[in-house]
């Protein structure tokens, strides 16, 4: 909002540094065996007094001003527009706010608002101003604190680090606050959402057409939620993507493992890799304009019925997605099994496939099982390739051939254009979007409790 | 096997049994051997076989847009008709009548044509954008004005796919976008020299567009780039200090247990909830602008957060403990070790995994969509506030396009993101080599 502040205080700040490393050496009379810390920790110190507190007034201002700035405009605005409902008058403050930008506006011409507007640049000056002062003496008094502050016994590494400390402990935090964020904001949503829809509606209901009707006659808008065609499509999608990736994957990371010379599996595993690292809305892209029409000439020359937006391509494509994570994860779990295993078995005179299948499979299981699931909640989770390769009907099938919707694609259709938010169009997707949340969460829980009882094991 | 003699010399009966059944099967054992081999050989191939398919159709189909045709015309700039007063008045000139220019230019090179429709067909040839960019060569320099130029003027879509090839003549003529008479000037033109295919510089230089000869990636790259940076300016530190507190300072108690679940949580949380918390958290609670790319980079700043933390830790535990130890010995405090040592020696690491962390939030695009990051728009994002969108959204937005020349270009900003991808990878892959140290 304003940079120029900011590169101020960062200046200021900096000068901070400077004057308390030299007032440090001072009161130690050049000697800086007489002071308790390095004089860099009385600068650090002085600059933190400069600007900690002097940001924090910044930010506190920034998220205050402009209401307050709002709330002073409307209250002299004449009373007929200070009257008209909330969002009406929403609808003036943002012609308003248009009209000070100076962008063109039906109501310019108006005296009131260009009076209004007027007043509302003259308060944002004064506020600016005042921000201005108010920092600059905040920071200023910071400084002029800590130099009183600093003496020779002074302990400024303990207060520097102590700071640094919290914001360690701060940082480490915001993983949590995430979680709690996702988790708060789907539920919230969720819940006003159930109390229009029942939750066993939502859940076992099989009509989902989330187009609420505006009129009692409109056709085809029944508003109905039942969502379990929804996870039907979702499933078919992922079936068809495991099947292609867990044999793929797996057979890869039993070959690159066990027979690949080290030369072809150091040019392999991360040429295989690539296809972990390339852009979700890439496949997107190939399964809709490469891939399903590829299909639908098979089928259509083999006297089948496809739909041109089939689960079969989308859950092709998605299938190539996941090899890689299957193989990497699979090889991890391959090579943690002991060799002295494998020579156990070569040893009773077994060949390398049957060591692989009667030994090291086995073994491994566990942690194959978890790589698996770890592969599920990933193409459960999957946006990009269903909506642009998978349709929109929601189907209740289980043909690969026909098109289906899924979770994700129903969270993007439901939530992108204009929306309104207490529709409970607009809320489904959340109430979705918390289903899609705690399946992939008991996933990868169960997932991580088998990986790593499993290397447990073997360590 | 060998020959195992019991100590008499004999060969006890019960073995030579087994020799036999064992030597009966290996034969069915072997091929069953060869068999294993080949599913595995046939997976990796498959695997292999899908990148270059992927990347051999995408550039297949991508490259021709990096060309793009431009059509010679005669224009003449009439004096009289743009700047009557002879003022070179920026704003008279700006407001001139170029298209009657270009109508002039093309009718002067096909003076046959005659009627409404074939004139119309005519200027259809080039694309809408030539009246600009004859403004836009008239404002840079007023001296064009009273002479006659040569002018390569940029040809529409339809013309561009037929040009390359991509509408088939054999169609019926209802069935193509372009027409007979209009088949017939392009093959005079042709025959003329004066049309050609330059480097498409449009695409790197414009915002998106409805035609796609004037459609452009520039938009979606600015866009990209101050996402980005906000994700870069917010996770790095946050990840970075939330690592070193976990590895080095952090007491090993309940509650650093549920940061590490957390952590581990996170990073297979779906993408499409991110965008569900951006849209309910950021924008709905904050009130933060729609389509901004401060939302997008919050956002995605989220989802880097669990690589960052967890490939800064791994480099943080591969600094051998003695370097702690010698730091601490010589009377350092435990954020001076950390600070000083430490840090400066998993850098290497941690950055490899930032970069990695950004190239995959370059591609992503899902939560994105939640935050209104999918709308149209033409200007170039400018600050962190403007509307804007992302690369990989853009591509998502082209691809519902039907147009041929579309496809051309989503498969050509697939290549560019690809490329910028590479480039990211390639650079955590340099520093991995060049600063790995081995303890």
């Amino acid at each position: 909002m304003q940079p120029l502040l900011f590169l101020t205080l960062l200046l200021l700040s900096a000068g901070a540094y400077y004057v308390g490393r030299r007032r440090a050496l001072a009161v130690a009379g050049g000697h800086i065996r007489n002071l308790h810390s390095l004089p860099s920790f009385y600068g650090s110190y002085a600059a933190l007094w400069c600007g900690l507190p002097a940001l924090l007034v910044f930010a506190l201002w920034a998220v205050v001003q402009p209401n307050l700035l709002v709330d002073w405009v409307v209250a002299g605005l004449p009373p007929e527009l200070r009257d008209l409902p909330p969002d009406r008058l929403n609808l003036v403050v943002n012609d308003l706010k248009n009209l000070v930008g100076g962008n063109f506006v039906s109501s310019a011409s108006d005296p009131v608002m260009v009076e209004a507007a007027e007043r509302y640049r003259q308060l944002r000056a004064i506020g600016n101003t005042a921000l201005w002062v108010v920092v600059l003496s905040f920071a200023i008094a910071g400084t002029a604190y800590a130099w009183r502050a600093i003496s020779p016994a002074f302990r400024a590494r303990n207060r520097v680090e102590g700071v640094v400390n919290l914001f360690l402990i701060a940082s480490s935090t915001v993983a949590i606050f995430t979680t709690v964020g996702i988790v708060l904001s789907v539920i919230f949503e969720s819940m006003r959402f159930f109390r229009q829809v029942p939750v066993a509606e939502f859940l076992f209901g099989l009509q989902w057409s989330p187009q609420t009707a505006l009129r009692a006659d409109q056709v085809g808008s029944s508003g109905a939620f039942g969502a379990a065609p929804l996870f039907a499509g979702t499933l078919l999608v992922s079936a068809i993507a495991m099947l292609v990736a867990v044999p793929i994957g797996l057979m890869s990371a039993l070959y690159l493992s066990e027979y690949a010379t080290p030369k072809f599996r150091a040019f392999a595993k991360p040429a295989l890799e690539i296809l972990a690292g390339i852009p979700t809305v890439v496949y997107g892209f190939f399964a809709a304009l490469t891939v399903a029409p590829l299909i639908r000439e098979i089928g259509s020359a083999l006297g089948l019925h496809v739909a041109s937006e089939s689960a079969l391509a989308a859950g092709l494509v998605m299938g190539i997605m996941i090899i890689p994570f299957v193989s990497s994860l699979s090889d991890d779990v391959i090579n943690a099994v002991p060799q002295s295993m494998r020579d156990g078995s070569y040893a009773l005179g077994a060949t390398k496939s049957e060591t692989i299948t009667r030994v090291l499979l086995p073994a491994a299981l566990p942690g194959i099982v978890g790589s698996i699931l770890l592969a599920i909640s990933r193409a459960i989770g999957e946006t990009m390739i269903v909506v642009m390769a998978a349709g929109l009907s929601a189907n209740l099938t289980a043909n690969p051939l026909e098109a289906v919707t899924t979770v994700t694609v129903q969270i993007v259709t439901l939530l992108t254009g204009d929306q309104e938010f207490d529709s409970p169009k607009t809320l489904a997707a959340f109430a979705l979007g918390l289903v899609l949340f705690v399946v992939t969460l008991i996933l990868n829980i169960i997932a991580l409790r088998v990986v790593r009882k499993y290397r447990e094991q073997y360590e | 096997m060998n020959k195992a003699t019991s100590p008499n010399g004999a060969t006890p009966p019960h073995e030579r049994d087994i020799k036999t059944i064992v030597n009966a099967g290996l034969a069915r054992r072997h091929a069953a051997e060869r068999r294993f081999r080949w599913y595995g050989l046939t997976a990796i191939t498959l695997g292999l076989a899908f990148v270059v398919l992927m990347f051999a159709n995408i550039i297949n189909k991508g490259l021709p847009a990096f060309w793009q045709t431009y059509i010679q015309v005669p224009i003449t700039f009439d004096a009289a008709a743009l700047d009557p007063e002879g003022q070179r008045d920026p704003r008279a000139l700006a407001g001139a009548d170029y298209n009657a220019l270009v109508r002039a230019g093309l009718r002067q090179l096909f003076p046959k044509v005659e009627g409404r429709l074939p004139l119309r067909a005519l200027s259809a040839l080039v694309s809408t954008d030539a009246s600009y960019d004859l403004q836009r060569r008239v404002l840079a320099d007023p001296q064009l004005i009273g002479t006659q130029q040569e002018i390569w003027l940029l040809a529409s879509a339809a013309v561009d796919t037929f040009v390359k090839g991509n509408i088939d003549r054999g169609l019926e003529e209802a069935n193509r976008p372009i027409k007979d008479n209009q088949i017939d000037w392009i093959d005079q033109l042709r025959a003329a020299g004066k049309i050609e295919r330059q480097f498409n510089a449009v695409l790197f230089r414009s915002g998106d567009s409805r035609e796609p000869e004037q459609a452009g990636i520039r938009g979606a790259l600015m866009g990209s780039f101050f996402t980005l940076l906000v994700t870069f300016l917010l996770s790095f530190p946050i990840g970075v200090a939330t690592a070193v507190y976990l590895e080095e300072f952090a007491p090993k108690n309940r509650w650093t247990d549920i940061i590490e679940v957390n952590i581990n949580n996170l990073a297979a949380v779906p993408s499409i909830v991110f965008g569900l918390l951006g849209l309910a958290v950021f924008i709905n609670f904050f009130g933060l602008p729609r389509s901004a790319p401060l939302v997008g980079g919050l956002v995605l700043s989220l989802m880097t957060l669990p690589v960052i933390i967890i490939a800064g830790r791994a480099a943080l535990t591969s600094v051998p403990p003695s370097i702690r130890e010698a730091a601490l010995g010589m009377g350092a405090s435990k954020l001076q070790m950390v600070g000083h040592h430490v840090l400066p020696l998993a850098m290497p690491g941690m950055l490899t995994g930032s970069i990695i962390g950004m190239a995959r939030a370059l591609g992503e695009s899902a939560p994105l969509l939640m935050i209104g990051m999918v709308a149209f728009i033409v200007d170039v994002p400018k600050s962190f506030l403007d509307p804007a969108t992302v690369l990989p959204v853009q591509i998502y937005l082209w691809s519902d396009l039907p147009e041929r020349a579309f496809v051309e270009r989503t498969s050509a900003a697939i290549m560019v993101l690809l490329a910028f991808m590479i480039l990211m990878n390639g650079l955590a892959i340099l520093l991995r080599k060049r600063f790995e140290r081995r303890w």
